[in-house]
């Protein structure tokens, strides 16, 4: 993964002392709250509920388990000993206090961490696969490209300011595993003409009050040229993007006002116009970053393993475990192991301080000392000898780390909600608790099959509501928390945004509702089809039918 | 329907109430329950006083209902910041905290 060289080390610690003096005259009354707001949130410090919230960047998903173990110590001894992943691949911790934040700021920054840009209107962290470097389905690796996008946008002059926050996500492989969609710009590196890699770019993609699946802009962009066009994107944006009405300031209005192909014609012209060779990053640079994301040394290993197809006739849960939360590494003789933060009674997306060291020693032990986030809220060690896999279940099982669910129903995602949020109308955290228990027997979440259930407290869906197979989205109706139901979401390739499926429901209605859909589905599905492929074929009718009666 | 005011303390965002006394507590129960309108401004205009003090930040007030010793805000919202923590699976419709 990428080190920190002298310079960046310099860079952050300046920027830790700065926010230093600024919460000092902050408590010192040198500064008012209106004064002190937009600074703390420049810092990913955000005042919630119950507390104080500080969001720290995850830098595409990819953690080592040094920082994982200083997350754990930050968490135990500023926190309540537990964290929150979240959505954009980030962590943030819920209780921390303004007066130890410079401390948490400068413990963050011994590991190479900070919170820079996880707020504000500028480019916020740059998202990933998080099989980056170890799928089976991967033409190049993505993170060197997003660590080169991390470090042109930090601090960058021209975009500190824009009309409204910026969120890219780039992947490298067949599936889209990153929502790429779904992103103000998404990349997804394919073949060229000339069988050189590059990118295909789409942008106005997003979620919130106003969603859009992203568009392309360019079906192939040759990789050298990346930040000189993502430039002319942006310069487009930061021109024209509104700034007198906060709900249509993200790109994604200008680009379905303007339409795609005039939005187009705009950022070419100014691609043209500018200087693209002096902007774009010099061939030495450029092999600097790749160099620290060289694979790690993977020798062929035998692709069986005995103990394990032993294991797997003789032990269900395990069986299934291996099915859904193992999957095929690019290397033979090796796998990569998604650790489920989704047993059901936990919150989504939650680690304690105890689970994040686990991790930390799984990773040196088992997985080259690489460990990764998705946002889908679970952990990920991507490079584990197959071998080592059923002795890596048997940890992770007795620490309640091994809930075979990954993609399937009880893999929700969920934001913290009315738990946390001062932003939203309603819980998540809860319904989704209650959603998880009804449908906890592994059997039935087989049965099921694939499935993307995804829950946000309001209208801002970072609990992607609008992408979810099955959305629910938490508003409030006169003071009552109401659940509206989405259906036929995908974040996936075949990007699409759920359809409102009919009036909301009360809170302790919503699981009998998600199971009335669910057998819906049972009842009219084919052989072989997801619970998506039956939606597009079926439509709404039935659905509608079994919730509310025929009409 | 009496009202009471609420912030986040500065130094640490932890939910806090304005007592009689003028002093912030944590417990909503030993709020100053302001009866009138005019009541309620005063109270307010207290408050005030303490985000230029750097005390709190935040200040707005909100109604509660009173029933039998025990004080109810009305919103969820309110309940839930009231509690001071997240709230519990277990029966969750039915015991809305």
């Amino acid at each position: 993964m990428y080190r920190y060289d002298e310079f960046d080390h310099a860079f952050v610690r300046e920027r830790v002392a700065e926010f230093k003096d600024q919460v000092e005259r902050r408590l010192a009354g040198a500064l008012s709250e209106d004064e002190f707001r937009p600074l703390r949130l420049r810092n990913g410090l955000y005042l919630q509920l119950h507390a104080y919230m500080l969001r720290i960047a995850i830098p595409y998903g990819v953690l080592s388990p040094k920082q994982l173990r200083q997350l754990a110590m930050i968490g135990r001894k500023w926190d309540r000993g537990y964290g929150h992943f979240t959505t954009r691949q980030n962590l943030q911790f819920n209780w921390v206090k303004l007066v130890d934040i410079p401390d948490v700021l400068a413990a963050l920054a011994e590991v190479e961490m900070h919170c820079i840009q996880t707020s504000g209107n500028c480019v916020r962290n740059v998202t990933a696969d998080p099989f980056a470097g170890a799928a089976n389905d991967e033409l190049e690796d993505p993170r060197p490209w997003c660590e080169i996008l991390r470090q042109w946008s930090t601090y960058h002059p021209e975009f500190s300011w824009l009309p409204r926050k910026f969120k890219i996500a780039i992947s490298g492989a067949a599936e889209d595993r990153a929502a790429i969609a779904f992103h103000d710009i998404g990349l997804k590196i394919v073949r060229g003409p000339d069988a050189e890699n590059g990118f295909r770019v789409f942008v106005g993609g997003g979620m919130g009050r106003t969603p859009y699946v992203g568009q392309e802009i360019r079906a192939f962009l040759p990789k050298e040229h990346l930040l000189s066009y993502i430039e002319s994107i942006l310069r487009v944006y930061n021109l024209h993007g509104r700034r007198d009405n906060i709900h249509k300031a993200r790109i994604k209005i200008l680009v379905n006002q303007l339409g795609i192909d005039k939005f187009r014609e705009d950022v070419e012209a100014d691609w043209e116009a500018t200087h693209k060779d002096a902007i774009d990053l010099p061939g030495d640079e450029r092999r600097r970053i790749m160099s620290y994301f060289a694979p790690p040394e993977l020798p062929a290993r035998p692709i069986r393993d005995e103990r394990l197809d032993q294991r797997r006739e003789t032990d269900p849960v395990f069986a299934n475990w291996l099915k859904h939360n193992v999957r095929p590494h690019r290397v033979p003789g090796y796998s990569t192991v998604v650790v489920s933060l989704k047993e059901p009674g936990r919150t989504p997306g939650d680690a304690s301080s105890d689970a994040m060291e686990l991790v930390a020693d799984l990773a040196e032990r088992f997985s080259r000392s690489e460990a990764r986030v998705n946002y889908t809220q679970n952990l990920i060690l991507p490079h584990v000898n197959t071998s080592d896999v059923t002795s890596l279940y048997d940890i992770l099982a007795m620490h309640g780390l091994a809930t075979g669910n990954h993609d399937l129903l009880g893999d929700m995602i969920c934001c913290p909600g009315l738990d946390y949020c001062n932003l939203a109308n309603a819980r998540s955290i809860p319904i989704a608790k209650e959603i998880a228990k009804r449908f906890e027997d592994p059997k039935r979440q087989e049965l099921i099959g694939p499935l993307r259930l995804n829950m946000s407290g309001c209208i801002n869906a970072c609990g992607h509501h609008h992408s979810g197979n099955i959305g629910i989205l938490g508003v409030d109706k006169k003071g009552t928390e109401l659940y509206q139901i989405s259906l036929g979401g995908s974040p996936k390739d075949d990007a699409a945004i759920g359809s409102i499926v009919g009036p909301g429901f009360r809170a302790e209605a919503v699981p009998q509702a998600i199971d009335t859909i669910i057998g819906t589905y049972l009842a009219k599905r084919s052989d072989g089809e997801t619970f998506l492929d039956t939606w597009r074929r079926v439509g709404a009718q039935p659905f509608k039918e079994a919730l509310y009666g025929a009409a | 329907m009496p009202n009471v005011v609420t912030a986040n303390r500065l130094t640490d965002g932890i939910v806090v109430y304005l007592a009689p006394d003028g002093s912030w507590t944590e417990e909503i129960a030993r709020a100053h329950f302001a009866e009138t309108e005019d009541e309620t401004q005063a109270i307010e205009a207290e408050a005030e006083k303490a985000v230029k003090q750097r005390i709190v930040v935040g200040v707005y007030p909100m109604p509660v209902e009173l029933n039998d010793g025990t004080v109810d805000p009305l919103s969820v919202r309110e309940r839930i910041r009231a509690a001071h923590r997240t709230t519990l699976t277990k029966d969750w419709y039915d015991v809305p905290l």
